[in-house]
């Protein structure tokens, strides 16, 4: 019907932008690649050394207090940890774990103070929304073509694609959780003289925080959710033998690691949660 | 010179403010400003001065524009038109710093919900003003000490405010106001808030502290008798403007319009009303000029059944009735002292109208109104049931 229209080169359009921003900032990828790569590997394999059982006693542990010394999580923990070492999955959680905390922790580094932006000027916001609608609703496979284009394969762009994937929500409620300070607590501050940075941190910040760890389990689940997925562009970790199951069609260890991703999901959703609680 | 001078202030929210405050000059109503622009009068060109130690009450009606009259004093709301002084100087041309300044130093606000930050203790809630400021911490937890000792909070320093009573938490957030030793406490319905008991216990402390600290106050309220019970002075507004300034008696004996009388109407006027308000002229005869006859022809004149004796200076002696001056006459006394009776019932010019009820009913004559033994006036029964009934014609001073 519309048959005249010629159909537009979009395809085409983003591989143009994409190749140009891989040959124009190389060299900002490049040592990003090979330095940051290296401190991940780095750190995983660290942490892989430790012994399973010192790392089960410290999460169980933690878990313990953090729940108002309650044994549910700890016992969850315990058993859960026990499950994916006997299954013989202990180094491919010790990177998962890695990647999805790296990544995480770079969400909330870049995210808080977007939403802060945000929450600050009208404008941003108008011009933000959309935008993180769009990054929230595009397939998360989508990401790692660039990321592969920028970063090559590896751990590097799996972060990359979690990054623009699983920020969204920090952003989103630490912006909601500074507009929901209530009207009479921002005068308040106001009329005792507060600057602008004295109000950020001595109200809005301490009152929308339990908003903003809302957001950080968001964004923590989605990390994890996409540093399996990144198993296909050759990051290590829980993802591999899901992948690996997937190709030769093989339900029952396909099966296994993936009890593994949810027990992990599950022990990290609760840490952040009660993080959120207990203070 | 006042603490607080505002000079024609006004503010319009919305888009067509020019357009709007062209209107007002055209003595335009707030309704139809809106109609015609889409704009809403917070406040029309309102102008008064509080004087230092003054309470000054901002009375009105809900949307009458109080919130934002008193917002624009401490330029928490930008002012469209017109200035505010403080100590000379004036806030709406300010810079952020100095502005920031004013309200550290000298303008300290209480609210309506109180505003206490909830994840704060009540000793932080009540250090806030000074943490800002920068005063060190040891300096500024001894400060706020003492104003939460002030308000009898001493105890309470590290409770959070949810585990306290509404009437406490709005001890802390006058604490916090006055931890920072402010010239003028700004209060937008401080009380209101509070259930009416508690409430009346904080107009009470309040009175007790101002007695003490002699503050500047500027205090907003939409009830008629808290106004009357705490103001020096009384604003009441009306679609963004004052309508009328004055005190207690003055906007209830002598209200501007109808508007003020309407809103005046239902108050409990015996709380308010004072011996002084209600007296009347009284008629007197002279102890050392006058005998048993004149004092007679004056009864008679004016259909009194008794009549006050004075001396040549007002000073009152006592009474006679008209039955002993008849006797006297008939057996040719001349001296008024020898039928003159002293049980006069008295009270001072502001005594309550509330407590003369039951003088008035178990006295025989009028209640005599004396101001340093001189009599001043008289208090009949009849005026006093009048001013009850709201008939302000009845005030008639000597
Ligand atoms: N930010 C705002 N934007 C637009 N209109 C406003 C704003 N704030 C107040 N108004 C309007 O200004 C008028 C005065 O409001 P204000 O809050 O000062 O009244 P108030 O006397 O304090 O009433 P209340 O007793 O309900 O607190 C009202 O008509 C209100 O709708
Ligand atoms: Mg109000």
């Amino acid at each position: 019907m519309f048959d005249f229209i010629p159909e537009i080169p979009l395809a085409s359009w983003v591989d143009w932008i994409v190749d140009w921003i891989t040959s124009t900032f190389s060299f900002i990828f490049n040592p990003i690649r090979n330095q940051f790569g290296d401190f991940m590997s780095w750190s995983a394999s660290q942490l892989a050394s430790v012994p399973p059982i010192i790392i089960i006693i410290i999460v169980a542990v933690a878990a313990f207090f953090l729940t108002n010394r309650k044994f549910g999580l700890a016992t969850f923990s315990i058993v859960g940890l026990l499950v994916i070492y006997n299954q013989g999955l202990w180094e491919e959680l010790m990177f998962t774990f890695t990647l999805v905390l790296i990544a995480s922790v770079l969400s909330v580094i870049v995210g808080v103070p977007i939403g802060i932006l945000m929450s600050k000027s009208k404008l941003a916001e108008t011009i933000l929304l959309p935008v993180l609608d769009f990054m929230q609703t595009m397939p998360a496979f989508v990401y790692l073509i660039p990321a592969v284009a920028f970063f090559s394969i590896g751990m590097v762009p799996g972060v990359f694609a979690s990054l623009i994937f699983a920020t969204p929500p920090t952003v989103r409620f630490t912006n909601l959780g500074i507009r929901q300070v209530p009207k009479e607590l921002v005068e308040a501050s106001e009329a005792f003289g507060s600057t602008g940075t004295q109000r950020l941190f001595k109200l809005e910040l301490p009152m929308a925080k339990g908003t903003i760890m809302a957001g950080i389990n968001q964004t923590v689940m989605l990390s994890l959710s996409m540093v399996v997925i990144a198993s296909m562009i050759g990051a290590p970790g829980l993802g591999r033998p899901v992948l690996s199951a997937l190709q030769r069609a093989q339900a029952g260890p396909g099966f296994v690691a993936g009890i593994s991703i949810v027990i992990l999901a599950i022990i990290m959703d609760r840490f952040t949660q009660n993080l959120n609680k207990s203070k | 010179m006042p603490v607080i001078e505002v000079k024609g202030l006004s503010k319009v929210f919305g888009k067509n403010v020019k357009q709007s405050l062209k209107l007002l000059d055209d003595g335009k109503k707030k309704d139809e400003i809106l109609k015609q622009t889409g704009d809403t009068v917070g406040v029309n060109r309102a102008s008064f001065e509080v004087e230092q130690g003054e309470v000054f009450v901002i009375m009105g009606l809900s949307g009458s524009g109080k919130s934002t009259l008193i917002r624009l004093i401490n330029r928490l709301i930008e002012p469209t038109e017109g200035s505010v002084t403080i100590d000379g100087e004036d806030l709406a041309k300010m810079n952020q710093d100095d502005l920031r300044e004013v309200r550290r130093k000298k303008l300290s606000m209480v609210f309506q919900n109180f505003g206490l930050f909830p994840f704060r203790t009540i000793l932080q809630n009540a250090e806030y003003g000074l943490e800002v400021q920068g005063i060190e911490k040891s300096e500024r937890a001894e400060k706020a000490k003492e104003a939460l000792d002030l308000v009898g909070l001493g105890d309470y320093i590290n409770q959070y405010p949810s585990q306290l009573s509404g009437g406490m938490q709005q001890r802390v957030g006058l604490a916090r106001a006055l931890a920072n030793d402010p010239e003028v406490l700004l209060m937008d319905e401080a009380f209101s808030a509070l259930d009416p008991l508690i409430r009346k216990d904080m107009q009470d402390e309040l009175l007790d502290l101002q007695q003490k600290m002699k503050k500047t106050i500027i205090f907003i309220t939409h009830d008629l008798d808290e106004a009357l019970r705490i103001g020096d002075r009384i604003a009441l507004m009306k679609d963004g403007s004052i309508v009328q300034i004055g005190t207690a008696e003055d906007i209830l004996m002598k209200p501007a319009n109808d508007y003020v009388e309407r809103f005046v109407e239902d108050v409990d006027r015996s709380k308010v009303l004072t011996a002084e308000n209600i007296m009347v002229r009284p008629e007197t005869v002279n102890i050392d000029k006058h005998g048993p006859r004149v004092a007679l022809e004056r009864m008679r004149e004016e259909g009194l059944s008794s009549i006050y004796v004075v001396d040549a200076d007002r000073n009152l002696k006592g009474y006679i009735t008209a039955d002993d001056a008849s006797d006297a006459r008939k057996k040719e006394i001349r001296d008024l002292k020898e039928i003159i009776k002293t049980d006069v019932p008295t009270v001072g010019r502001d005594k309550p109208m509330q407590e003369l009820f039951e003088m008035i009913h178990d006295s025989p004559v009028p209640i005599a109104v004396v101001d340093n033994e001189k009599l001043v006036g008289i208090i009949i029964r009849g005026t006093v049931l009048a001013a009850l009934a709201g008939e302000s014609e009845v005030h008639v001073n000597v």
